[in-house]
């Protein structure tokens, strides 16, 4: 089945993130833009995934979990995992990582849980742009560890990215995909960075607004609509495939 | 002036890239954006930062780096030191932060 996907997507937890990017309405969205396959990644934050995956699966979505986690260096990226267990665990990491600063929510916005009703159930007091006291590669181990996905985001972005923060690609990077912005296309970027050979590509919004979801994204080949099948599209290990990202 | 002036004037850890404790310091760059120094640094200058990344000894090889120098006590990560003496490129350390250390190299480096 092809499967368009949107796999980066923040919700209201994420301070910049707009205060309608509600669970229901990310969800309504995305159906409306015609996606099956998303992830809530929101700024080193998991806690929206299990209220989004219940509100997709009633329009046949699957929603994956995860988050963009921002790394020791300040480079932003997704941790895509599956199972409420990996949720947990890369939750948990992140709170152990992160350095703690108060949020001031009139500087950065607020940081809030919300439920299937759009009521508040939970305020982050930490702020979440933080970045964690881990490097990319220990991250990059970590969620290969718990059997996640890990993409560096928007890497040909000027800010918060592998190429702004490090000046390349590391070569030594673990990484499984890397995500580039609609700014760019895929051979522009190999033009001017060098990277892995057989290095995947995908393209997701990053939204921040209802407006945006799915106005960037990538199409999966998948053998059924599962994390088990996009990862083994990402990783080439089966007979699913991402569709090329021009 | 040296590399190993400075390690002596300032009170400077050296990490590793002890070979190259001779090369000529022209001025110093400070930044912990990589595609910055890729960008800016001029060749010759001490690079002051707190990213200790192995990406570090790629772009200060790139751009004919004498020294790095590591603020706030930030040691280099294991790799980041084999390529440092791979390149004899030196990584120094400090336990001062970015501000308090480029004053001091500036004004060291400007007495001549």
């Amino acid at each position: 089945m092809i499967v368009k996907a949107d796999l980066h997507i923040h919700s209201v937890i994420s301070p910049c993130a707009d205060l309608e990017m509600s669970p229901v309405n990310i969800v309504m969205r995305a159906a409306e833009m015609g996606l099956k396959l998303i992830a809530v990644t929101d700024h080193n934050s998991t806690l929206h995934g299990p209220l989004i995956r219940t509100l997709a699966e009633q329009h046949g979505i699957y929603c994956l979990y995860g988050a963009e986690v921002n790394t020791r260096e300040e480079i932003h990226c997704l941790c895509l995992v599956d199972t409420e267990d990996q949720r947990q665990l890369l939750q948990a990491f992140i709170e152990q990582n992160i350095t703690r600063i108060p949020n001031n929510p009139d500087i950065f916005g607020y940081q809030v849980v919300v439920n299937e009703h759009d009521e508040i159930v939970q305020e982050v007091d930490y702020l979440l742009h933080a970045a964690l006291v881990k490097g990319i590669d220990e991250i990059a181990e970590f969620v290969h560890g718990i059997g996640g996905v890990f993409i560096p985001a928007h890497v040909d972005r000027p800010k918060y990215s592998v190429t702004s923060q490090l000046g390349f690609v590391p070569p030594s990077l673990s990484y499984d995909a890397l995500e580039i912005s609609r700014n760019t296309t895929v051979d522009s970027f190999k033009r001017n960075n060098p990277i892995k050979p057989n290095t995947q590509f995908i393209r997701n919004s990053d939204s921040h607004f209802l407006s945006q979801i799915g106005t960037s994204y990538t199409e999966y080949n998948l053998e059924n609509l599962s994390f088990k099948c996009f990862k083994d599209s990402i990783l080439n290990t089966g007979s699913s495939t991402v569709l090329p990202v021009i | 002036m040296t590399v190993k002036d400075i390690v002596d004037a300032l009170n400077l850890k050296v990490y590793s890239g002890e070979a190259g404790l001779n090369k000529e310091v022209v001025g110093g760059y400070t930044s912990d954006l990589l595609s910055d120094v890729m960008g800016n640094a001029p060749a010759g200058s001490v690079w002051i930062t707190l990213q200790t990344h192995v990406n570090v000894m790629a772009v200060a090889t790139l751009k004919d780096i004498s020294a790095v120098i590591l603020v706030k006590g930030l040691e280099p990560e294991a790799n980041t030191m084999a390529q440092s003496n791979n390149e004899a490129i030196p990584v120094l350390g400090t336990n001062l932060q970015a501000f308090e250390i480029s004053g001091q190299l500036y004004n060291l480096i400007n007495k001549k």
